[in-house]
């Protein structure tokens, strides 16, 4: 017994990943611009298949300091992402199911790994894109990139980027301290019975 | 147990909270950001006068627009390239001339730029000056009517932009070319042989001192690059133009990539005193072109309009020492001369920095000539030598610099949307302030003179976008109105303005209002066929044209019933506005006419050409409410068919021919 989760975990593991579907109907993750021409601000939604918002008005703008023209088919990760995010329920369902606390344990490690590639993945993509500057580009500022923020605000000439997780990324964020909590709870109560 | 389970649910929560949390620190857009005291400071109470006459370029309107300042109030829109029905511009036979080019009658044109007449360096209040940019014009406005007195048109030119900027005495307006162009016999060229065959120009244009007449005096042909803006010098530079200019890469296609290469463009330095005495020493050369000439005369109320055959062309290469090129950095916009006349201030558009140019180490580059070599055979000034210094991170994209009276320029950004206020002497950064949205150009009042009269500087924005009630994709465009009294810059009043304003000057109302013409005295009324008196109204038939010599006055058209006018003629109605008081304009119009209205002020005459398509009876009446009576005034003309035998006639105030009387109603 000491092996298996609580019934209350394994309810609440399911949950949490049950939450996950949420991902493949909201966007995870969003980047607002605002400059003092565009008081309304400019949005770009990331999605695990794709992009919404005013992809096409940033495309218009990055032109002139040379950035490539961003669209849908250039992320290969579109492609995969839903599987992965498929494969991370089927791993929560089965904690839930077998109530293993190993597997339990690997699904937070797959969680963490996961985490960390997706931001590394992000990060290289927003190198490249404010680094690689077409060399003719009209407007070129020597020693400026524009790389966006990762996490958070940066100021990019007149515009002020800013990047957070959309309501989808907030859900499989808040999914994943769940299944962190549920192990904290798992790790608690265990400890308390060791004592006793 | 449970109760910790909640603890760290609890914390998650909060810490994803938090998180959101960073979301909200995002700006907020619309600010309204004005000072306290703006309203007190632009409020111009009923039936008192603004300050300042703001006189502001209508962009693709075509027309000029007069403002008051503080107030913000239109008071006139000046119909100058683009038709106007509402005043007849262009419609009657009077103005048409007026609009007339070498590529014959252009209802359109986009006016970018002001300049007032100047004498010693100051506002004299006599003339405005604007450019047309698309088919290459000056324009001369006459301050006591504000109304278009002449329109010149310039050859060997294409996208009038650097214009109409004036000397220091009005000896000259000038005109650069923003599109080069090829010259010579043979016009048609491949657009792909630009760089041997396409050409600039810059043209002075004298003014004559008296009555304000416009020549091409000489053109100066360089090689083909984009002239953009130009200044004259003044006080110790009287006699130097400047002109920025981007596209040196001579790129003919995507300028917006191929001519944004190079990291420094030019600033076209003119000794025009130099080149007067070689125009005058004969070194010019006489070229065959064809533009028109267009001037107004007062007193025969009409244009007309003379096409010109020749022009002095003086070739910047053959004739050293009358122009240099100064290097700036990418691709410059404004380049604006400080009231000292010393210091020139480029802006390169995409340039991180604001280099101001120093003329007195431009005078001692040219006579040690310290080069950096040449640009297709005319000296290049190099950078160092005539630099002053550097505005160092002042803002994004500056374009345009005004001057106030005490050493501090104001720079306009359109990309981060600012004015920048420095000094001029130690180029230091003194304040911002944001702009609602994308600012082009900015005036002070007196900006451009040795004598700025400062007080408020004003912004002339691209976008509005949330600043003012939508009224669909088409916005208004708009100004904005800032204290610079103090230290730091305060926005006192945004307000709308026509078309699209770019360049804009102001002047003190004390120069331009007692000059203020009230009335056309009818004893001056030269017009040919003007009806001078009600006796001399009358209806004449010259073959198939028929016209009516008609006069106006309260509140009756003298004739109103005329008859015998055949379809197949044309009818001329040229009507007097006999008049003799102030704001007493009368307007005329008639029912399916393909023209416009007639709007006649006191005292003058103006011609409405109308041919008549159907027979019948047609309504004409005044548009401009004028009496108590104003619904009164209105008037018939009968309309017969072709070879009817109806005789001519005309009357008011008796039936003629007089009414029969079985046409009468039957009565019990």
């Amino acid at each position: 017994m000491k092996n298996k989760l609580s019934t209350t975990s394994r309810i609440l593991v399911a949950f949490a990943t049950g939450a996950l579907v949420c991902a493949f109907f909201l966007p995870v993750w969003r980047i607002d611009l605002f400059a003092p021409q565009y008081p309304e601000g400019l949005m770009m939604n990331i999605w695990i298949n794709g992009l919404s918002g005013d992809v096409e008005i940033i495309n218009g703008l990055n032109h002139y300091i040379g950035m490539k023209h961003i669209s849908v088919d250039m992320f290969p990760e579109f492609k995969f992402l839903p599987y992965v995010v498929g494969f991370y329920m089927l791993l929560g369902m089965l904690v839930a199911v077998t109530g293993s606390r190993k597997f339990l344990l690997v699904y937070l490690g797959l969680i963490v790994i996961g985490g960390a590639l997706a931001m590394y993945d992000f990060y290289q993509w927003g190198y490249d894109y404010g680094h690689n500057l077409d060399p003719s580009a009209a407007i070129q500022v020597p020693g400026f990139s524009y790389q966006p923020p990762l996490f958070g605000h940066k100021r990019l000439l007149n515009f002020d980027a800013y990047s957070f997780p959309d309501v989808g990324g907030w859900v499989v964020i808040g999914a994943s301290a769940l299944a962190f909590s549920i192990w904290f709870y798992e790790w608690y109560r265990n400890r308390k019975k060791v004592s006793a | 147990m449970k109760h910790s389970f909640f603890k760290s649910l609890f914390a998650v929560t909060t810490l994803s909270l938090t998180l959101a949390g960073f979301q909200s620190c995002k700006p907020k857009g619309g600010q309204s950001a004005a000072a306290g005291d703006a309203a007190a400071k632009t409020y111009v109470a009923p039936g008192k006068y603004d300050e300042f006459y703001n006189i502001v370029s209508g962009g693709f309107s075509g027309q000029m627009s007069v403002y008051g300042l503080p107030s913000g109030r239109l008071f006139r829109v000046i119909p100058v390239f683009s038709v106007d029905p509402e005043k007849g511009w262009g419609y009657s036979e009077e103005t048409k001339p007026m609009l007339n080019t070498s590529h014959g009658f252009v209802p359109w044109d986009d006016l970018h730029h002001i300049a007032l007449s100047q004498t010693k360096g100051e506002h004299d209040g006599r003339w405005a000056f604007g450019n047309a940019n698309n088919t290459p014009r000056i324009a001369r406005i006459d301050m006591k009517t504000f109304r278009t007195a002449e329109i010149l048109e310039i050859p060997n030119s294409a996208g009038n932009h650097s214009s109409p900027f004036i000397t220091e005495n009005s000896e000259y307006v000038v005109a650069g070319t923003r599109f080069s162009v090829p010259m010579g016999d043979n016009l048609d060229v491949p657009i792909n042989t630009y760089k041997q065959n396409f050409k600039g120009t810059v043209s002075f244009i004298s003014v004559d001192k008296d009555n304000g007449g416009m020549k091409v005096a000489f053109q100066i042909e360089t090689p083909g690059v984009n002239y953009d803006l130009a200044r004259a010098g003044k006080g110790k530079s009287h006699g130097w133009f400047f002109f920025s200019c981007y596209n040196s890469e001579r790129a003919n296609t995507l300028l917006e990539v191929n001519a944004s290469q190079k990291d420094k463009d030019f600033i076209l330095c003119v000794n025009w005193k130099k080149a007067e005495e070689y125009v005058k020493a004969g070194k010019g050369t006489k070229k065959a072109v064809k533009y028109a000439h267009n001037v107004w005369n007062e007193e025969t109320q009409s244009a007309t309009s003379t096409i010109e055959n020749e022009v002095v062309v003086l070739n910047a290469k053959d004739n050293p020492d009358i122009v240099y090129y100064m290097p700036c950095p990418k691709s410059p916009h404004g380049c604006d001369t400080d009231p000292t006349g010393e210091y020139i201030v480029g802006s390169g558009k995409l340039a991180a920095v604001i280099p101001v140019f120093s003329f007195t180490k431009i005078q001692q580059a040219i006579a040690n000539k310290t080069f950096d070599g040449d640009y297709e055979g005319i000296p290049v000034l190099k950078y160092d030598a005539v630099l002053h210094g550097e505005v160092q991170k002042p803002g994004l994209g500056p374009l345009h610099t005004e001057f106030d009276a005490n050493g501090n320029a104001y720079t306009s950004f359109f990309v981060s949307s600012e004015i920048v206020k420095w000094n001029v002497k130690d180029l230091k950064v003194l304040d911002r302030v944001p702009t609602y949205y994308s600012i082009g150009h900015l005036c002070v009042p007196g900006g451009p003179t040795v004598k700025p009269h400062g007080k408020y500087v004003i912004a002339y924005n691209k976008i509005t976008k949330d600043r003012y009630l939508p009224t669909g994709p088409e916005l208004t465009q708009s100004a904005q109105l800032y204290d610079i009294t103090g230290e730091k810059m305060k926005l006192l009043l945004d307000f709308p303005t026509i078309g699209e304003p770019h360049y804009a000057e102001a002047i003190p109302a004390s120069l331009v209002m007692p000059n203020s013409k009230k009335i056309y005295k009818l004893e001056e009324n030269k017009h040919p066929q003007a009806a001078l008196g009600e006796g001399k109204a009358r209806v004449e038939r010259k073959g198939n044209e028929v016209h009516v010599y008609m006069t106006a006055i309260r509140s009756h058209f003298n004739p109103d019933n005329i008859e015998g006018v055949k379809l197949g003629d044309v009818v001329y109605f040229h009507v007097t506005n006999l008049e003799q008081d102030w704001d007493v304009p009368h307007g005329f119009a008639i029912k399916g006419a393909d023209n416009a209205e007639l709007l006649i002020m006191p005292g003058e005459t103006s011609t409405l050409k109308w041919k008549p398509e159907r027979a019948g009876v047609y309504p004409m009446y005044c548009t401009d409410f004028c009496s108590a009576l104003h619904q009164e005034m209105q008037g018939y003309i009968r309309i017969s068919p072709a070879g009817s035998s109806v005789p001519l006639s005309f009357s008011t105030g008796t039936n003629m021919p007089a009414a029969e009387p079985a046409a009468a109603p039957a009565q019990k």
